[in-house]
């Protein structure tokens, strides 16, 4: 096992990007910090800074704007960095996929590893795809 | 004076879930201007909406702002049903006014939880969202969604709340009125919260009628203006509540407005629950053909303030001209009142204090000056000195 599979069994440390999104994953995405899910217990949390994370989760449509921004927080990430897209925006642009200033989907942008579809992902959701997301790494 | 120093806070910021970026102009300690620039959640809903048929639009307003899902979707029914001269059965109305305000609970309650985290008294976020759970499990119970709940159409409300769902909804809110009482008595008797929240971010009345400014925003500062009474829709007529104001208008008094509103919204519920009691089931909706050429505007109110839904339709399928005006749009403007000659460590309470919704707007911080390439303030280090405040209020006490 090499050391960067290494760093991706335990405590997976999370940094959340939400893009032009309706809000709904974003509360998901806390709601699984609080006492219901409480996904701390398995050594995940929600850093304030990309520099200090494992993981990158992606929610909502990405606009022009957005986009730019993106790509900078992705080139700031230590690599390797694993990308989830959150809910229907995060993984196709969802229902603003025909607006017109949609510059997405994520993963046109950045590689992603993990797709959790939904609007929005229920935690158990969400819980289950950063636990695909862990069983995914090589043994 | 010399060069102010710039805080940003935003756009991708812990501080706030969604992307907005403020500026504060600070003088040492003190801010003394705040600017704010939007635009990073910006998805062109008004020009994706003249393209969705009526029915598909709801989906789309739904998704203005995940927290006030039911609100635009309520705002844009009242605006076609004006437009299209349909009356909507009672026991409609009744389910609409159920959905509205279990919604205004779990939004309340979620902002009593940010607030309380952003004073970095994390036990007040983890109960205040735990107390939130059975909300969306009653959520979940009836519309088959957490969040984002389809039951609003044109004519009616898409699902029916049969009778032995009632019980359950009754049991559920009796047991949450005991949760709102724990969290009332936790919030408003603790010192620590006194001491942080009251006399920061005063909003005078004055201030209100400049910056018309709407929702729990207004009526904490005395100015009690609701859509609900003012111009009132639904089943909100047919029961009895009233509207929650209060002098101070600081976040103290922003809190208590909404803790109070919380009880109401129950009462509320619970009335309507007798009511659809007495109803029989079915009829929730009437058949609406064609919706003919007009203009309709709609109101209602969401649990940050009012919502405005303009459309204008030419006899086809689809919108022409769909303008919204979201309640966080106007409440933001009121931050150059409420911050500006404050600390900073009070600046992220003031911001939080409007429950700023800025997917209804349109979020906070990168810690690097665009230009310059300098690391400046963060939102860690915004958040760090707001806790150190009340740390140091509480060892004082």
């Amino acid at each position: 096992m090499a050391f960067k599979d290494f760093i991706f069994k335990k405590s997976l440390w999370l940094f959340h990007f939400g893009g032009a999104s309706c809000n709904n994953c974003d509360i998901e995405i806390l709601d699984c910090l609080t006492p219901r899910y409480d996904v701390e217990r398995f050594g995940m949390q929600l850093v304030g800074s990309i520099r200090h994370a494992d993981v990158l989760l992606v929610n909502g449509s990405i606009n022009k704007k957005d986009k730019v921004r993106l790509l900078e927080i992705y080139h700031q990430a230590p690599k390797p960095i694993l990308v989830v897209a959150i809910g229907a925006c995060g993984c196709t642009g969802g229902i603003f996929a025909e607006g017109n200033t949609f510059a997405g989907p994520v993963d046109k942008i950045i590689p992603v590893d993990v797709y959790i579809p939904g609007c929005p992902p229920k935690p158990e959701a969400i819980i289950g795809g950063i636990v695909n997301l862990i069983n995914k790494q090589p043994a | 004076m010399s060069k102010p120093t710039i805080i940003p806070i935003g756009p991708y910021h812990p501080l706030q879930e969604e992307p907005e970026l403020f500026k504060l102009y600070c003088d040492g300690e003190i801010v003394r201007d705040i600017k704010w620039e939007t635009g990073y959640n910006h998805r062109g809903i008004e020009k994706l909406s003249e393209s969705k048929t009526f029915d598909q639009v709801f989906f789309l307003v739904e998704r203005v702002c995940g927290i006030c899902s039911t609100s635009h979707p309520f705002a844009f029914a009242n605006c076609m049903e004006e437009i299209a001269g349909v009356e909507v059965p009672d026991r409609a109305k009744y389910i609409r006014t159920i959905i509205g305000e279990m919604e205004r609970i779990h939004s309340h309650l979620l902002w009593v939880g940010l607030a309380g985290h952003f004073l970095g008294y994390n036990t007040v976020f983890m109960w205040s969202w735990k107390y939130r759970e059975p909300v969306l499990d009653l959520f979940e119970m009836i519309t088959g969604n957490r969040n984002s709940y389809a039951m609003f159409k044109i004519g009616g409300v898409r699902r029916d709340i049969p009778d032995n769902m009632i019980p359950v909804m009754q049991k559920e809110l009796d047991a949450l009125k005991l949760k709102l009482n724990l969290l009332t008595g936790a919030v408003m008797d603790d010192p620590v919260i006194h001491a942080r929240t009251k006399g920061v971010g005063i909003l005078t009345r004055e201030d209100i009628i400049d910056f018309a400014a709407v929702g729990p925003t207004a009526r904490a500062s005395g100015v009690a203006i609701d859509v609900r009474k003012d111009d009132p829709y639904a089943a909100y007529p047919l029961v009895n509540w009233k509207v929650i104001t209060s002098e101070a208008g600081d976040v103290f008094a922003k809190t208590e407005v909404r803790l109070l509103e919380m009880y109401e919204s129950v009462s509320i519920i619970e009335q309507c629950l007798e009511k659809l009691k007495k109803e029989k089931e079915g009829g929730i909706d009437v058949r609406v053909k064609n919706v003919p050429e007009g203009i309709g505007t709609g109101r209602a109110e969401a649990p940050r303030g009012e919502v405005f839904h303009f459309v204008i339709t030419d006899g086809g399928y689809t919108p022409v001209r769909h303008k919204i005006r979201a309640p966080s749009y106007v409440n933001i403007a009121t931050f150059k009142k409420s911050c500006v000659g404050q600390s900073i460590s009070d600046a992220t309470i003031s911001l939080a204090a409007v429950d700023p919704c800025y997917c209804c707007t349109e979020r906070m911080a990168m810690a690097y000056d665009y230009h310059t390439r300098i690391a400046m303030m963060g939102t860690a280090d915004l958040l760090r000195m707001s806790r150190e405040k009340t740390d140091n209020i509480r060892s004082s006490l």
